[in-house]
């Protein structure tokens, strides 16, 4: 059974190329598109730190703001 | 309604959104690949490796979908000065990019076994070659102009001359002699292709699709944020 799906009446390594190239591509760019997302998430993050308490107490007046600290997106 | 089109609520939601579009992608992955590996049945002609199509296949529809709506949010985004819709044109366009790739190389993957070749300059082919070369076009447009005005007119301008290869990849097939066989699937008419391979290839297709959501809401998030970040650097 394992063998007949591995092989495929020899055109297993055409198929099982075709679908691991989709399956790499697919996690290459879920990977890029996450490192993407965290690296502006974590100078947004720096950045608000070093606002002053009255320019921080402004910034977080913006609601989007403070959605995206308290967010911490587990995706 | 409108309070839903705010940003901090789109934020809300395309912020939360991911992790259950990606649970919901694995579910629905997983059946596909069961039904499209192990379940469905071989060819009478092409035998196992028919089963190519059930990547390449959603690939190519997903590409092509993705470029079509890319290109009307940025006519309408141009036309009525839509700055959302640039960006949303532009969190479409990696994985739009991403399955034009995926469906010329198992494109070329399927090729070899079927015509016994990798790669051929046929019409279908070339066509979903230049639409790959025009992703890539657009990508690099937003990478090189800064100033917002700039990019949202050099993309438009982009996705107008691509999407006159859009219908040309569809009707390659009818309009010249290639190698690709004409379509099996139509929505106005019967279809060729048995129900036993039909689900399958449906299921793939809605796991693409909600990919295809997933990196988008991630990116779109990401331009977001972005945006955020220059409004911290001015204040």
């Amino acid at each position: 059974m394992i063998d007949k799906i591995l092989i495929m009446n020899g055109y297993g390594l055409y198929v099982w190329s075709a679908f691991l190239f989709t399956l790499i591509s697919f996690s290459l760019l879920y990977v890029v598109t996450k490192i993407q997302h965290n690296k502006e998430k974590n100078k947004f993050i720096a950045k608000f730190g070093t606002l002053s308490s009255e320019r921080a107490a402004f910034a977080k007046s913006q609601s989007i703001n403070k959605e995206i600290l308290s967010n911490t997106s587990n995706i | 309604m409108f309070k839903y089109f705010e940003p901090n609520k789109i934020f809300s939601i395309t912020s939360r959104a991911p992790k259950y579009v990606l649970l919901l992608f694995i579910i629905i992955l997983s059946i596909g690949l069961t039904e499209a590996l192990i379940l469905s049945p071989e060819d009478y002609k092409q035998s196992h490796s028919v089963r190519i199509m059930y990547v390449h296949v959603p690939a190519a529809w997903i590409c092509l979908g993705t470029f079509s709506v890319i290109t009307f949010l940025s006519l309408v985004g141009y036309t009525f000065k839509i700055r959302n819709f640039f960006l949303i044109s532009k969190s479409l366009a990696p994985s739009g990019f991403v399955f034009s790739v995926i469906a010329l190389v198992t494109g070329s993957i399927w090729g070899k076994p079927t015509w016994g070749t990798w790669w051929a300059w046929d019409a279908r082919i070339t066509s979903m070659l230049i639409l790959a070369l025009f992703y890539i076009i657009y990508l690099i447009a937003w990478r090189i102009y800064d100033n917002d005005d700039k990019a949202f007119k050099v993309t438009s301008i982009i996705t107008i001359l691509g999407i006159i290869n859009v219908p040309i990849i569809k009707y390659s097939v009818d309009w010249w002699n290639t190698l690709h066989q004409p379509a099996s699937i139509n929505i106005l008419s019967k279809s060729s292709i048995h129900i036993s391979m039909l689900y399958p290839l449906l299921i793939m297709t809605a796991a693409f699709a909600l990919f295809s959501l997933l990196i988008f809401l991630m990116k779109y998030n990401t331009e977001l944020i972005k945006i955020k970040n220059k409004g911290l650097d001015r204040l």
